[in-house]
């Protein structure tokens, strides 16, 4: 057959999806290095069953009025604590506002997670990872950020990286479409890791985007994605490993997408109900990245029961100390709302400030 | 001592903070090999190489968002936007991120950023070129807005905002960016912000204006001192935050009071202006506020532009309404 035209196949891609343990918590091949790390799988292990805990003691104290609106991580406990293991603490960190398992790894204290869902301004002020970025609300906006303090550490020749994390909703912006683009163009050290629950809010995944995956996005910024199973910690772990490490040797950044469920509401506002079937979050309950680890675990003599029941008595004693701490925390004078707007409090708001303290004194 | 143009002042500013701080980096779209659409970072590139000089992808989210990151780990980016036109993509990320992120973290992190761009009118720009839209800026609270309104004003402010410890929205009247030339000492001395710049001393009224306005209002001044009339020419400079102290105490002397501007009126910051004398200074007012300023239209092309921009015959007669007033 003779060629009319010159037409020719220019690129391709491919996405690799990446599970170490299947839902039962058994190998389902070769295990990679971390599944060896007993210290560090029990660590994560712990985190995972403190960050359940902390949730369902979170939903409460905002039934009952202790804390404002609250979305919880319930069902994606593997993804966060997998990538969050996998950074070193010089890292930075760039969260939404459901990656509590993430932070609390990072040393971000229940009491800070308290006082910030309980509108106190202080709970962003970590006393652990002091250059993590506070949680973003407005969505994807973060993206950005990442590539920004990325820039910074490239042209400062550090080896450290950021992680920017986000949802499938949030991967339909465009702000995530430019610093992809940039990541790739400057080559930085950020690794994006996409926590695709299958819901944004009310909206489906694929009522999201009608590409087969959202790891491809990355694919059209000149970086590489993929996927991994979001319920199995090692996966998360490791490809994470391997994204953060070729991104601090200079090696440019990189797109995971983490497929989990969100078990819960959107947030406390939210009523689920109204958009899913209740069969489709009980088909997922069977797959419980907690579960799944500690099946793991038990398999290999690292975990038992005794441990278990120890774990749960720490974790609510950690939880009821720090809610304590954080009841017991007066709220912050009322002038602290001009005192960090700019670092010294220009002239012109001087007189404002003078009239708050006046005004909130009458009552 | 050389005699600049208020895009070169800029350039030396930028220039001079460069070689002082090894942390400050310029971004945006074609400001490195070519140096800026208006030559603004012309030679930075050559000077402090690609890396601290970066031309950015064309993308305004991004060019803000970027700058936000950098700032919070330490770094002191000036962002350039070509036009203020396509500055609102960046708007997110000045309202949401840079303006908040100190209070947010409570003082953890901060944003020590430019963001700069070539705003106004009177140009025969193109559509989407010729804008003045400072107030949108100017309402929220955590930034500061600067305007210079000529080249020395221009070097010691932008060498100002560059040091700030906060974000600054660093608006620079294109239409002045060559229509005069001024010595300036390259000596890295840095004018105060958050305050108001007597342009022309006088004491039958006061005129207030800011960036390229500013041309038009001292030569009402001039005319109007020819019909025996000496008015006080504030430049404000800093629109954000505010300084109405200098303005009350002129307005207290003069008694009279007239603010020009090339933005739209309604909610305008001639609007934030007059409010502040209607609350604190009412009882030196002789007359009512007058303003002149551009209309509550779409700014037109440039054949119409003239009849929108305000100018120096609607000054005047604006300063006699104010005058006149019994
Ligand atoms: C820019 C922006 N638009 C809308 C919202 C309101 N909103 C909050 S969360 C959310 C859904 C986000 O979904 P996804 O990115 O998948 O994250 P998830 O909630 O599933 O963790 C929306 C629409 C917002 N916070 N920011
Ligand atoms: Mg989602």
């Amino acid at each position: 057959m003779t060629k009319t035209t010159d037409s020719q196949i220019v690129a391709r891609f491919e996405i690799e999806h990446t599970r170490y343990l299947d839902e039962q918590g058994q190998p389902c091949g070769e295990l990679p290095e971390v599944a060896g790390n007993a210290d560090l799988l029990r660590d994560a292990y712990r985190t995972m069953v403190l960050t359940r805990r902390y949730d369902g003691k979170a939903l409460n104290l905002q039934r009952t009025g202790q804390i404002g609106t609250y979305g919880s991580s319930l069902g994606q406990e593997a993804v966060g604590i997998g990538f969050a293991s996998a950074m070193t603490a010089r890292d930075v960190l760039a969260p939404t506002y459901r990656e509590f398992s993430a932070q609390l790894w990072r040393g971000v204290s229940i009491t800070e997670l308290l006082l910030y869902w309980g509108g106190d301004e202080r709970g962003s002020d970590y006393s652990g990872p002091r250059e993590d970025f506070p949680i973003c609300v407005p969505i994807a906006t973060h993206c950005c950020h990442a590539v920004g303090a990325a820039y910074a550490m490239k042209l400062r020749g550090e080896e450290r990286a950021v992680v920017c994390v986000l949802g499938d909703g949030a991967s339909s912006k465009g702000d995530f479409y430019e610093s992809l683009n940039a990541a790739g163009v400057w080559h930085l050290p950020v690794v994006f890791i996409v926590i695709n629950n299958q819901w944004a809010i009310s909206v489906p995944r694929k009522r999201q985007s009608a590409a087969q995956t959202l790891a491809q996005k990355a694919i059209a910024g000149g970086i590489p994605g993929e996927q991994v199973d979001g319920n199995d910690f090692l996966a998360v772990h490791d490809r994470t490993a391997a994204a953060l490490s070729k991104a601090r040797a200079g090696g440019g950044a990189h797109l995971i997408e983490a497929l989990t469920y969100r078990m819960g509401d959107h947030t406390t506002a939210d009523d689920a109900s109204r958009y899913r079937d209740a069969a489709e979050v009980e088909a997922h309950r069977a797959d419980d990245p907690i579960a799944r680890l500690r099946t793991f675990l038990e398999g290999r003599g690292l975990w038992d029961a005794q441990a278990e029941e120890a774990l749960l008595k720490d974790c609510d004693q950690r939880i009821d100390k720090a809610l304590e701490e954080y009841l017991a925390t007066p709220p912050q004078p009322v002038e602290v709302l001009f005192d960090y707007l700019y670092a010294e409090l220009p002239e012109a708001l001087a007189e404002q400030r003078q009239q708050l303290l006046r005004e909130s004194g009458d009552g | 001592m050389a005699e600049l143009t208020l895009v070169e002042a800029v350039n030396q500013a930028l220039a001079y903070e460069m070689a002082a701080d090894e942390n400050v980096v310029v971004l945006g779209e074609d400001v490195g090999v070519n140096g800026g659409v208006f030559r603004a970072t012309a030679g930075l590139q050559e000077r402090f190489g690609a890396e601290r000089v970066i031309d950015t992808p064309l993308a305004e989210t991004l060019i803000g968002g970027v700058a936000v990151g950098m700032a919070a780990q330490g770094l002191r980016p000036v962002a350039e936007i070509q036009f203020m036109g396509f500055i609102y993509p960046a708007l997110d990320q000045m309202l949401s991120h840079a303006s908040r992120l100190r209070t947010r973290t409570r003082g953890r992190l901060t944003c020590p950023m430019v963001l700069r761009a070539p705003y106004g009118g009177g140009i025969h720009a193109p559509e989407h070129h010729s804008e003045s839209t400072e107030a949108i800026f100017a309402h929220v609270p955590g930034l500061r807005v600067v305007v210079p309104s000529s080249p020395s004003r221009a070097y010691g402010l932008l060498l100002a905002a560059l040091r700030d410890p906060d974000p600054v929205v660093f608006l620079e009247p294109k239409r002045v960016y060559r229509l005069m030339k001024q010595e300036v000492l390259d000596d890295g001395e840095a004018l105060p912000l958050d305050v108001c710049f007597v342009a022309r001393a006088g004491q039958d009224v006061t005129l207030v204006s800011w960036g390229a306005m500013l041309h038009e209002t001292l030569e009402a001044a001039e005319q109007l001192e020819a019909q025996g009339v000496n008015a006080e020419v504030l430049d404000v400079a800093t629109l954000k935050p505010l300084d109405m102290r200098t303005i009350l105490d002129s307005v207290s002397r003069t008694t009279r009071c007239v603010i020009v501007h090339e933005a739209a009126r309604s909610g305008g910051l001639g609007a934030e202006i007059a409010a502040g004398l209607a609350e604190q200074g009412l009882m030196s007012l002789m007359a009512p506020v007058q303003r002149v300023t551009g209309y509550d239209t779409v700014i037109p092309l440039s054949r119409l532009e003239s009849h929108y921009m305000p100018s120096v015959t609607r000054i005047v007669n604006a300063v006699k309404r104010a005058l006149e007033f019994a």
